[in-house]
């Protein structure tokens, strides 16, 4: 008898653990529900509607247009530019990125390296500057005859280039800045991830008498890897809503050479208010989004497998 | 907005020595970020008390019903009246009947050419028709080095002269209560093709990555011809180099035969009032006092932007000044874009075919049926609204 009553007392001894949990929990849960489940659903609801300036003076102008606005965006020749722009800067600028905090990363991370606090901080430093103010700087530097780096490219005899102002150079310039600019943060967890892997490993190898590069891609580098999956996922989510650099330096041009998909949404959005349209690029770019964190784990399993 | 926000400072101290009861707060916003601002600042009930409103995007407050009507101020008023106003320019404020803004500087389109050039192409004046544009620009290609430089620039992320020519051979761009593109119409579709022979003639560089800089471009004499604003008129003196200074010059917009002005466009800023505002009395007269010949001329001193007020261009600052008197030549002849909410878009639509027709070799009439399924895309919620209001 009491072997049966025990289970009972025990599942209401983790219930009202539960309730307890709940309880503590509610003060996050609550503000993410109101302020993050509910906009973002409202926004969903809204990707079905033809929500513009007319409802907004008047909320019955409002109507249900079911899937109008995903199929509309599939003929919209911008949404495909903003799509190709932006896989672009994530497919060439995330790996580019990654690799740049990996290599300063290691280099901080290495003996031979003096006043590592002062690089760190130095490295550091962009990510915590306004890109505002940060894009003003670069767009000297890009200047097609003033800016800095023509003038150090005419030193190689090559031809000043209009970085922002040609359609061909302007996503390379963006991409450029954005590394500069955020290679930083990555390179903190790369230095943190370093630090976590054992000594004795490296010890070992050398005795064993691996060189310099075999302990970098045996130990290194494998080592590394849960650092570089949370690293890549992270920065290709970031990636994705690409915004605030085209839209400060170039507002998208030249020729939507530079028009990404979150700046798409905003012009729809924003200057257009297209709320309705706007809503559904959110939702497509949440899908593309979603189904790049998928195959990223997916790619992490199979190789663990 | 953008630089009229900070300038408009300095006209503030005389009006604080004449009204010292008000108090006024002005925020400068830079124009690419305007609109959104202003919308959300509707959306979000915090609209200032007036506002400088570009007169294209009148059409869009008036319909949130955001803008005060300004009848009943302008009646009372001994100082503002619509006859101090260029019609076409004061005509953009009005709306079925009711104006909502006061005009408050001036901006349309006309052409900047080097003289030079055209004597050497055997033309003493700016052309003045639609042929003798096209001819002095074909004997300008004939020059020694024409086969590298051209006659004209035509900027294909510039919507103003693809619309400034359909309006010229009559075109009214919409049709049936601005309810379906009419750019596929026979007026404008005449005006489309006039243009495109400039690409095809390789009269105009195809393209907007040759000209990186439009000052160094007409200098070198790489074109001769430009349609732009006022505002260039500064930059011109600013950037031409001196010895250049005395070759260039404005001119009102070449019309499509001997009988027809060239029209342009209606362009400019207007002074809106706020119809959620508390302080009307006060607003208005700010209004007026920006609206005096005087404010006006000072305010042309100050930012170069061309006097929406009449009178204030008999100053000889003005009426000496040969470039600037062109513009008061072409501003008797203006016409506004069509005035509905949508038209931003279309501008942008209309832009993005004359890119398409000017890079492809499609058949023109193909181009324009596709630029008018576009719009009548973006039109179905106004016509659907039209409807709505027909049955009520």
């Amino acid at each position: 008898m009491t072997d049966a009553r025990r289970p009972r007392t025990l599942q209401v001894e983790i219930k009202s653990l539960r309730r307890a949990a709940y309880f503590f929990l509610a003060p996050a849960l609550l503000p993410i529900f109101l302020f993050f489940f509910v906009p973002a659903l409202a926004a969903f609801l809204l990707s079905f509607t033809d929500f513009d300036i007319y409802a907004l003076g008047n909320f019955q102008y409002v109507r249900f247009v079911g899937l109008k606005n995903y199929f509309q965006l599939l003929q919209d020749p911008l949404f495909w530019k903003a799509t190709a722009n932006t896989f672009y800067y994530v497919l060439v600028g995330g790996p580019l990125a990654i690799a740049a905090s990996l290599g300063t990363a290691l280099l901080l991370h290495s003996r031979v390296i003096r006043f590592k606090g002062f690089f760190r901080t130095v490295y550091f430093a962009p990510v915590v500057t306004t890109l505002v103010a940060v894009a003003v700087v670069w767009r000297f530097l890009y200047h097609p005859r003033f800016g800095l780096l023509n003038y150090v490219l005419g030193f190689f005899g090559i031809d000043p280039i209009d970085w922002l102002g040609d359609p061909n150079w302007a996503m390379p310039a963006i991409i450029l800045m954005s590394m500069w600019k955020n290679f930083g943060y990555n390179m903190i967890i790369f230095i943190a991830g370093l630090q976590s892997i054992p000594e004795q490993l490296y010890e070992a190898a050398r005795m064993d008498g691996a060189n310099a590069w075999q302990q970098f891609t045996s130990i290194t580098l494998p080592l590394l890897m849960p650092t570089t999956v949370f690293v890549s996922i992270i920065a290709m989510i970031g990636n994705f809503q690409l915004f605030t650099e085209p839209y400060v330096m170039t507002q998208g041009g030249p020729v939507n050479s530079t028009l990404s998909l979150v700046l798409l949404m905003y012009q729809q959005g924003f200057r257009w208010w297209n709320l309705g349209y706007s809503a559904a690029i959110a939702f497509v770019l949440f899908g593309i989004i979603l189904a790049g964190s998928l195959l990223q784990t997916w790619l992490q399993k199979r190789r663990e497998a | 907005m953008g630089a009229e926000g900070e300038s408009v400072q300095r006209l503030m101290p005389e009006f604080h020595r004449r009204h010292p009861e008000i108090e006024v707060k002005i925020q400068s916003i830079p124009w690419t970020a305007a609109h959104e601002k202003l919308l959300t600042a509707y959306a979000g009930n915090s609209l200032p008390d007036m506002c400088q409103l570009g007169n294209t995007w009148i059409p869009e407050f008036a319909l949130l019903a955001a803008l005060e009507n300004l009848n009943g101020w302008l009646d009372s008023s001994t100082t503002v009246k619509p006859e101090h106003y260029f019609p076409g320019i004061w005509d953009t404020n009005v709306l079925e009947g009711a104006a909502f803004g006061i005009p408050w500087y001036v901006d349309t389109r006309l052409l900047f050419y080097r003289k030079d050039i055209l004597q050497r192409a055997g033309y003493a004046h700016a052309p003045r028709t639609w042929q003798e544009w096209l001819e002095v620009s074909r004997r300008i290609k004939q020059l020694p080095g024409g086969e590298n430089n051209y006659a004209i620039l035509l900027p294909t992320n510039e919507w103003a002269p693809f619309v400034i020519t359909g309006l010229q051979a009559g075109s009214r761009l919409l049709r049936d209560g601005n309810r379906y593109g009419d750019f596929s119409g026979a007026a404008f579709t005449r005006a489309f093709e006039f243009l495109m022979q400039f690409y095809r003639d390789k009269l105009a560089p195809v393209g907007i990555t040759q000209v990186t800089n439009i000052y160094q471009g007409m200098a070198e004499g790489f074109f001769a011809m430009y349609l732009t604003g006022p505002w260039n008129i500064g930059e011109f003196r600013k950037r031409m180099p001196a010895d250049l200074q005395d070759d260039w010059m404005t001119a009102p917009l070449p019309g499509p035969d001997e009988h027809t002005p060239g029209v342009s466009l209606a362009g400019g800023s207007s002074l809106v009032m706020f119809k959620s505002s508390r302080h009307k009395p006060q607003v208005w007269k700010l209004i007026a006092y920006l609206s005096e010949a005087r404010q006006q001329l000072e305010f042309y001193r100050i930012t170069g932007d061309l006097p929406a007020v009449r009178a204030a261009w008999q100053d000889t600052s003005l009426a000496n000044n040969l470039h600037v008197q062109a513009f008061y030549r072409q501003l008797e002849y203006v016409v506004p874009t069509p005035k509905i909410p949508e038209w931003e878009q279309i501008a942008m639509k209309v832009q993005q075919y004359a890119e398409i027709a000017s890079l492809q070799r499609r058949p023109l009439t193909e181009v324009l049926a596709a630029l008018d399924r576009d719009i009548d895309l973006i039109l179905e919620k106004r016509r659907w609204l039209l409807e709505l209001k027909s049955h009520d």
